[in-house]
């Protein structure tokens, strides 16, 4: 049995308490303790996004954060971002724009946008082709991604 | 016919999450532990063989020693758990040392930038590490940590001193990187990093190089020149800066400097790219940075 520590932080607003095994991931804790599938596990080593979360306010690849470390964090998953008033402007915008096809890059294409659509609503393409540059989507070729991002932050800034 | 067994990590069997300094090299003090930060290599090696995770797991996300950048009378500091987002945001840091700002912009993906740290870049030693190239065209000094008698003890480390080959540096096992400091470049001081592989983000470099000197006109004065991904550790060129010193840019100091660090470097083949390619691009930046500081 490995050497598991409780760790307690905000899940998506809520006090969350939960034991984590010291090697694992805060993604495999995430999904396979507290069952949130929505960050998936793609490379598992930071170089595809699909697992971006928000971890007190700044994107990380959850596949690379020790659980350990949600110690007294705040995480937004994409979960989280489904609120009483509705889905994001970004998820809106993907439908919307029909941004999704296979969709296994989504969820954390959305919070990597949300995080950057924090940080500047107004971004130019290029700015947002920066931004995404570590999420992969083999599906889409990023066009109508990118409409969705700009359409977004068009809401936001309206 | 059996397969070899691959030789899987003993498992973590204690873990220490400190909150000062002093804690943290208690936690480190018997040899034993392995120190975690944003994890982004860490996380993606500790599973691999040979690269096993000390039986005590140390995370030091929560020591405030080790965070802060403090620019004042000449020095800049920047704590070992600055990330690179951290480096890229601060106007002053930008604002004098605009070298660690052109690395940091280039380094992997926003996500990683935002938990990448300065004092797990270094204490990675990959020869390919992308934030220790400008750290060694500024000079910098590493700050090592220890407890000597129940007492902290420190030293400091010149950075080109400190990397041995691969993953492997002159840093004790009880040891911890706190911060890096350098003097902060003074008028005329110029400073140019390249880098490249297959796509723009998120690449391990097939070469990096760094550029600094004082530039009066074309004369160079004080110059410093690192490579990542030609040697077993970044490398500082020494001969092809001597090569440079006290001389004037134009086309056959170039052609001098270029075929001396042909001579200094010693890349490799491997899947990532050719030792052959690997010379063409460090003769290319070289050219390339020797022209933009003769542009000024």
């Amino acid at each position: 049995m490995p050497l598991q520590v409780d760790v307690t932080f905000t899940l998506n607003g809520r006090a969350t308490r939960v034991s984590v095994p010291v090697g694992a991931s805060a993604l495999t804790v995430l999904r396979e303790r507290l069952d949130l599938a929505g960050a998936k596990l793609a490379c598992g080593e930071g170089e595809c996004g699909a697992c971006t979360v928000i971890v007190d306010g700044q994107s990380l690849n959850a596949c690379l954060m020790p659980a350990v470390d949600l110690e007294g964090r705040d995480v937004l998953t994409v979960e989280g971002l489904w609120t009483a008033a509705g889905v994001d402007p970004v998820q809106d915008a993907f439908i919307e724009h029909g941004a999704v096809q296979c969709g296994f890059c989504t969820p954390g294409m959305i919070m990597q946008i949300r995080y950057l659509l924090n940080r500047n609503p107004d971004m130019s393409e290029d700015e947002i082709r920066r931004g995404l540059e570590g999420n992969v989507c083999r599906c889409t070729g990023y066009k109508k991604i990118i409409d969705a991002v700009i359409a977004a932050g068009r809401t936001a800034t309206a | 016919m059996t397969l070899p067994q691959l030789q899987r990590p003993p498992a973590i069997s204690e873990y220490a999450a400190p909150h000062s300094l002093a804690e943290a090299l208690d936690a480190l003090a018997d040899g034993g532990a392995t120190c975690v930060a944003g994890g982004t290599d860490l996380w993606v090696q500790k599973d691999e063989p040979g690269r096993a995770v000390g039986k005590r797991l140390v995370n030091i996300m929560r020591v405030p020693e080790l965070k802060g950048i403090e620019v004042k009378s000449g020095r800049i500091r920047l704590g070992a758990l600055i990330t690179m987002t951290q480096v890229l945001e601060h106007a002053e840091l930008a604002k004098k040392a605009p070298v660690l700002r052109i690395a940091a912009d280039k380094f992997a993906s926003v996500q990683i930038r935002n938990a990448a740290t300065v004092g797990g870049n270094i204490a990675n030693a990959s020869p390919a590490a992308d934030f220790v190239i400008p750290l060694l065209c500024l000079d910098a000094e590493v700050a090592l940590a220890s407890l000597k008698k129940g007492k902290v003890a420190t030293r400091t480390v010149p950075i080109n001193d400190i990397f041995t080959g691969p993953g492997k540096t002159v840093i004790a096992p009880e040891e911890l990187i706190t911060g890096v400091e350098f003097a902060a470049p003074g008028k005329g001081f110029h400073a140019g990093f390249a880098k490249t592989g297959p796509r723009p983000a998120l690449e391990i470099a097939l070469v990096s190089l760094g550029f600094a000197a004082y530039v009066d006109k074309r004369g160079l004065r004080g110059v410093r020149l690192a490579l990542g991904a030609v040697a077993p550790t970044p490398l500082r060129a020494r001969k092809t800066e001597a090569v440079l010193e006290g001389k004037t840019i134009d086309d056959g100091l170039i052609e001098s400097a270029v075929d001396a660090l042909d001579k200094e470097i010693a890349p490799i083949d491997d899947h990532r790219g050719s030792a052959w390619y690997r010379r063409r691009l460090a003769r290319a930046y070289l050219t390339q940075e020797l022209q933009n500081a003769a542009a000024g």
